[in-house]
């Protein structure tokens, strides 16, 4: 049996190779591209629009690595983005830790409310599992609504202060935040590229193609699911609490289900499922809400178009179609 | 030779001459920052741009050497939303005031900022008295009205006139709480009593079962500490139960004009509301009024909108007297003016931030006695400034010393 393998497999294993490696170098390519363009978007846009995009894009690709990898519906993302970003916002004011500190106690809060959350959903599948995300997140919305010794209401936490890095580097200055945001995000990225492309990350696309099979093999795919859902909430956490810094606020937006909705939005514009797409859809509707901001009512209206239009003409979002037209994964 | 020496001689002259002028060219640019597509677009919204514009015209800015651009955004009532516009006006578009900002959330973080960035933000739109309390900041004026306003007005006078029990529908969060509690405290300390409150989920649809409740409780007015679509869906269904036919009266602690066209008299009738501005109050808003309808399709202006008109005004006539548009010396002169235009008549700005003038409680008219549209209010009582506004001796406002 073996031996069969071993004589047939050259031909085709060295063309899979060949394939995988140019889309390494593609990939590879894109992130230096990406890396270049953030360290020279602030000197062409303004720095706090761009830290906002990449808050977003980092909150869509963490919701993408659940939906798009693990084939799980969550519809109650905005829990961890927004609590995340209520506990670095408290902490930093009241307690008065740094940044880092601040932005890792979000995350952390986000992980264990992510592992709650997590631990009951995945028990259901498909449209229950969504249902039970999205009732347990309204629970956090309605939890931030009735504290506001904790959250400030619905006004929200204010006048967070930006502070100083490691208790050294200044970061009331734009630039100096742009880049630290910067960081986080391409770490966040690159984290996030390292776990699709781990064996893990290959058990969880078996176990969002066919579950029961993955079953059959050996895996113990609620193990798995817990996992990519904690990873998930975390890094929805991280890009919560790192918007808490730069808008140096916190509010009920953040928990709001339309958040939860708007993230969908971002992940499917994108491209479901893709390495960048969720980047690009956090783009287009970011930019769509700052710059039309002055057409008014139209900005919701516009925004509802590009979603009918995406889903009609290129389900795949923008990146799955270019991706489809290279013929690479993106 | 001689010829270059004229010429120099008379660019020299050319330019002494055009110096002056030159110098007294200010140049100042005003953000209007509301909500333009959500539920506070009727009350604040372009109208509120048409405000700022007829401030500009009155002011007649051209003719005293001060030009004025007026940019708008909608921040859908988001902070980050607001927050991001607001710095990239401040950053990039040279903006140096931003007038309006209603939600709470957005005007304490718009607040914020404008301290950050040393500029002028003259809020109308937003409720919280924190902003002119706790969250007091140098740069920030608090134009129309707030929620301590709003209680004293509608709590204190309604006892006066003979409403002395009350119970509340208080929408569950904590908007919804400090008004039911700033309220309770005007009613108490005016001899009134409170005999029960109810708190109604938020957002709330159907409020059947709580105004039975409050029906059954016999008081004699029904405090509704909400906003926006519960203010209108409570009415709506109060107006359905037959409480007001049936001799209790609704008070609305955040009603707006706006609400009260959106209702239609037959659902509002004797509703009782605070508010520090109607349009047929006199000749002089009568007038304005009128102007401002032809550009708004013939919808009469909110508190809110004349706010913006007038505190651009006040605004513009600081930055005259002054010769400057540097934020310290404006806000100085700000402070120093009286104010006085056709809207609010005179009035003042109090070191804290707080424009002073009078409030004034509101009965909604029956349909028989309006006489036309947009006839709604008849008025009840005068609340005079330093009785509807938080008194600096209970001030939370670091800027206040004591």
């Amino acid at each position: 049996m073996a031996d069969v393998l071993s004589v047939e497999a050259p031909a085709g294993a060295i063309a899979l190779a060949e394939t995988s490696r140019s889309t390494e170098r593609l990939h590879r390519a894109i992130f230096i591209g990406l890396a270049a363009v953030l360290l020279v978007a602030p000197y062409l846009a303004y720095p706090v629009f761009v830290m906002k995009v990449m808050c977003f894009a980092l909150f869509a690709l963490a919701f993408n690595l659940l939906l798009g990898y693990g084939g799980l519906l969550s519809f109650g993302h905005a829990a961890y983005f927004g609590m995340s970003s209520y506990v670095c916002a408290y902490v930093a004011k009241n307690w008065g830790l740094t940044p880092e500190l601040a932005i890792l106690s979000g995350v952390l809060v986000s992980a264990v409310l992510g592992l709650a959350f997590g631990a009951l959903a995945i028990r259901r599948q498909g449209i229950y599992f969504a249902m039970i995300t999205l009732a347990l997140a309204q629970m956090v919305f309605f939890f931030s609504l009735q504290a506001p010794k904790f959250t400030g209401g619905e006004d929200g936490i204010q006048a967070v202060p930006r502070g100083k890095l490691f208790g050294l580097i200044d970061l009331t200055g734009d630039r100096a935040l742009y880049y630290v945001v910067a960081v986080i995000f391409m770490a966040g990225l690159l984290l996030i590229y390292r776990i699709i492309h781990s064996p893990f990350g290959q058990v969880c696309k078996a176990i969002r193609d066919n579950e029961p099979r993955a079953i059959s093999l050996g895996y113990r795919a609620n193990q798995y699911k817990l996992a990519v859902f904690v990873l998930s909430a975390s890094l929805a956490g991280l890009a919560g609490a790192t918007k808490a810094i730069v808008f140096q606020l916190a509010s009920l937006t953040d928990v709001h289900w339309s958040m939860s909705g708007e993230v969908v939005l971002m992940t499917l514009v994108g491209g479901l499922g893709t390495v960048f797409g969720p980047i690009v859809g956090a783009l287009v509707i970011v930019s769509m809400q700052n710059y039309l901001a002055s057409l008014g009512a139209w900005v919701t209206v516009v925004q509802g178009v590009i979603f009918v239009v995406c889903v009609l003409l290129f389900r795949e979002g923008i990146v799955g179609v270019i991706a489809k037209k290279i013929g690479r994964p993106l | 030779m001689m010829k270059l020496k004229t010429i120099l001689a008379t660019t020299a002259l050319a330019t002494l001459m055009a110096s002056p002028a030159l110098a007294q060219q200010i140049s100042v640019k005003a953000g209007v920052l509301n909500d333009r597509s959500g539920l506070y677009a009727d009350l604040s919204g372009e109208g509120s741009v048409i405000a700022a514009r007829l401030a500009v015209e009155d002011f007649k800015a051209a003719e005293k050497g001060i030009k004025v651009e007026i940019v708008s955004a909608d921040h859908q009532n988001k902070p980050d939303v607001g927050s991001t516009i607001a710095r990239q006006w401040y950053d990039q578009d040279g903006v140096d005031l931003i007038l309006d900002v209603p939600t709470s959330s957005v005007a304490l973080a718009v607040s914020q900022i404008t301290k950050e960035k040393n500029k002028i933000h003259i809020n109308s739109g937003a409720a919280a008295s924190d902003l002119t309390g706790k969250a007091c900041t140098p740069n920030t004026i608090h134009w129309t009205y707030d929620t301590y306003a709003l209680a004293q007005g509608t709590g204190g006078a309604m006892v006066k006139a003979g409403g002395d029990s009350w119970f509340f529908l208080t929408a569950d969060y904590a908007f919804g709480h400090a008004l039911e509690r700033d309220a309770t405290e005007v009613i108490t300390k005016n001899g009134g009593k409170v005999l029960g409150a109810v708190r109604t989920p938020f957002p709330g649809t159907d409020f059947s079962s709580f105004l039975l409740q409050a029906q059954a409780s016999k008081a004699k007015v029904i405090g509704l500490a909400n906003a926006g679509g519960d203010t209108i869906n409570s009415i709506k269904q109060a107006g359905e139960f037959g409480i007001v036919a049936g001799g209790q009266k609704l008070a609305g602690l955040l009603v707006f004009a706006s609400d009260v066209h959106a209702l239609g008299l037959q659902t509002a009738q004797g509703l009782v509301l605070t508010e520090a501005f109607y349009w047929d109050t006199n000749d002089q808003t009568r007038a304005w009024s009128e102007r401002f309808a032809k550009l708004n399709n013939g919808k009469k202006p909110t508190m809110v909108q004349a706010g913006v008109y007038s505190g651009l005004l006040h605004y513009l006539k600081a930055v005259e007297a002054a010769k400057s548009k540097d934020t310290a010396t404006v806000m100085a002169k700000m402070k120093e003016m009286p104010t006085d235009d056709p809207l609010f008549g005179k009035g003042t700005v109090r070191v804290d931030g707080r424009k002073m003038h009078d409030m004034y409680l509101f009965e909604v008219k029956k349909p028989s006695e309006s006489k036309g549209p947009w006839d709604y209010y008849k008025q009840l009582a005068v609340l005079p400034a330093d009785k509807a506004f938080r008194p600096l001796s209970e001030s939370e406002c670091p800027l206040v010393k004591k």
